[in-house]
């Protein structure tokens, strides 16, 4: 408390821009040795391949609905914004090749990751923070089980394999919803439709939205372990960890998305 | 009884945010002999045994288990080391996902390598141990009484015959009915195994029964550690106040000047 008369101490700007930039590489650091170290596990045994398949269903199986929803109705309103926008110059006809390297290449890995990000890594975060706070993970231990083999390894594994292929799923549903809206909509030929974006669409053009993909995979499921793990206060703790970790897990795909994409973009 | 203590802190500290919780703290439990820590909120039960587990770090100071020093251990050895041991959480710790077979023999799969057919029986072998049936194996935790997980959490803790066993507020938040069947049990159990066993505890009720040897820990220190049956004997003012109760004494000036420092 300050006594009367005496000036509180002014605010020193400088200092709390080092504690605040200390206190960002500190973060970037932790982080950095979790996945580290999360990564090595799945390196060397004992592994936990009964929690790897339950992951794979977990993150993948389960998600299969709402990343198929959001990629069909993506599709139909890209077909429809392209051709709205190309009509402004005569090129509506280049609808169906934009549609699908818009999909394929941006919006098929971005869309099935940040579904993944709302979805499972908020479930990650809640469930580890969850044992974190009721000694769960600490009896883990005890009982000379790594938690890093057996709860961050599998998720890390399981989010890096399931998220190409719901960006597959995601890739082909939206295509189909471009699609669906070319032809019953915007009276688009079906055949041709589909001619024009088999013949224009590159394996790369696949390919590297599935690499992009690997990439969130890992970064949806090293955000809801990492502050899971480290969740501390109780239910509140757990509630911040679960909302940290859907926020970190957005704005690091949408990173890495421009990282990547300048990384592929002259291939 | 061997020279070496079973397991040993030497002048451990730990400080949190600067506190001291730890300020110093010696005490030894031989080989085969129950130990309970007694001591009011806040005076470091917990962190005591979380150092002896390997659970948090002291700052300073040595831990040893048959005399060896577990402090600087790397993550597999202290995993082959503490092999041997059993630990009983204050909430169970049980794993929700997991049902109470799949609980008990947790360590026999995951980290012993027992088929899961073997794990059960075993698993179903020390349920029977402490009075539960085998209709409750397919349990889910959720579905079972904070008593019966207090059961199960000590069936996890037995079942791979531990040469240590430490409980954590084993009564907490039960009836005394249940209090004393899970203490009857803690003692069956310790028998049975032959075990040393660390306890912390500030039911005095629980402290008598299941341990041989009580200490009492106050501000991060060991302030008198005795026979069980000394207890009610001793005129150390600290166990003193504590056992009867009281509201004045050494303890609450003690818990007063911290709550002095704490708002100053």
């Amino acid at each position: 408390m300050t006594a009367v008369g005496v000036p509180a101490p002014r605010p020193d700007p400088v200092r709390a821009i080092g504690r605040g930039a200390l206190g960002a590489i500190r973060s970037v650091g932790a982080v950095a040795l979790f996945a580290v170290r999360g990564a090595a596990a799945l390196f060397s045994p004992p592994w936990f391949p009964g929690q790897l398949v339950r992951q794979l269903v977990a993150i993948g199986f389960f998600s299969l609905p709402v990343v198929g929803l959001t990629a069909v109705f993506t599709g139909a309103a890209l077909a429809l914004n392209i051709f709205t926008g190309g009509g402004r110059f005569n090129a509506e006809q280049v609808m169906p090749q934009i549609v699908a390297l818009g999909i394929t290449r941006e919006l098929g890995p971005v869309l099935a990751a940040l579904m993944l990000a709302g979805r499972v890594s908020a479930a990650i975060a809640a469930e580890i923070g969850a044992m974190r706070a009721t000694e769960q993970i600490d009896a883990m231990r005890t009982l000379s089980t790594d938690p890093f083999r057996y709860l961050v390894a599998p998720r890390l594994l399981a989010a890096v394999l399931v998220l190409p292929l719901l960006t597959a799923v995601a890739d082909t549903l939206g295509v189909a919803g471009g699609w669906l809206v070319a032809v019953r909509v915007l009276n688009f030929n079906p055949t041709t439709y589909i001619h024009n974006t088999a013949t224009f669409l590159q394996a790369w053009d696949v390919g590297s939205g599935l690499i992009k993909a690997a990439v969130f995979g890992f970064i949806v499921a090293l955000m809801g372990c990492y502050h899971g793990y480290n969740a501390s206060g109780g239910a509140r703790g757990v509630g911040r960890a679960t909302t940290h970790a859907v926020v970190s897990s957005a704005v690091l795909i949408f990173a890495a998305d421009y990282l990547l994409t300048s990384l592929f973009a002259h291939r | 009884m061997s020279a070496v203590p079973k397991l040993e802190w030497k002048a451990v500290h730990k400080r949190f945010d600067g506190a001291p919780v730890l300020a110093g703290l010696n005490l030894s439990v031989a080989a085969g002999r129950s130990l309970v820590i007694i001591g009011g909120s806040g005076q470091g039960k917990s962190v005591t045994i979380k150092t002896a587990l390997g659970l948090l770090r002291p700052d300073a100071g040595e831990i040893a288990l048959d005399g060896r020093d577990t402090v600087d251990l790397s993550e597999p050895a202290r995993r082959r080391l503490f092999s041997s041991v059993g630990v009983l959480f204050q909430g169970s710790a049980l794993f929700d996902s997991l049902t109470v077979w799949e609980n008990v023999a947790f360590r026999l799969i995951n980290a012993d390598g027992v088929p899961r057919r073997k794990a059960r029986e075993r698993a179903i072998g020390a349920l029977a141990r402490i009075r539960l049936g085998p209709e409750a194996a397919d349990l889910y935790p959720s579905e079972l009484s904070g008593g019966m997980q207090k059961r199960v959490g000590l069936a996890r803790a037995v079942v791979a015959d531990p040469e240590i066993l430490f409980f954590d507020e084993p009564t907490t938040g039960l009836d005394p009915i249940t209090a004393a069947a899970i203490n009857a049990l803690i003692v069956e159990q310790v028998r049975h195994l032959g075990c040393t066993a660390v306890s912390i505890t500030h039911d005095l009720a629980s402290a008598r029964t299941i341990g041989d040897e009580i200490a009492m820990l106050q501000g991060g220190k060991i302030v008198w550690q005795g026979p069980a049956a000394d207890l009610d004997r001793t005129d150390n003012p600290y166990v003193r106040q504590f056992v009867e109760g009281r509201a004045e004494g050494p303890i609450t000036g003690a818990v007063q000047s911290e709550a002095n420092a704490v708002h100053a």
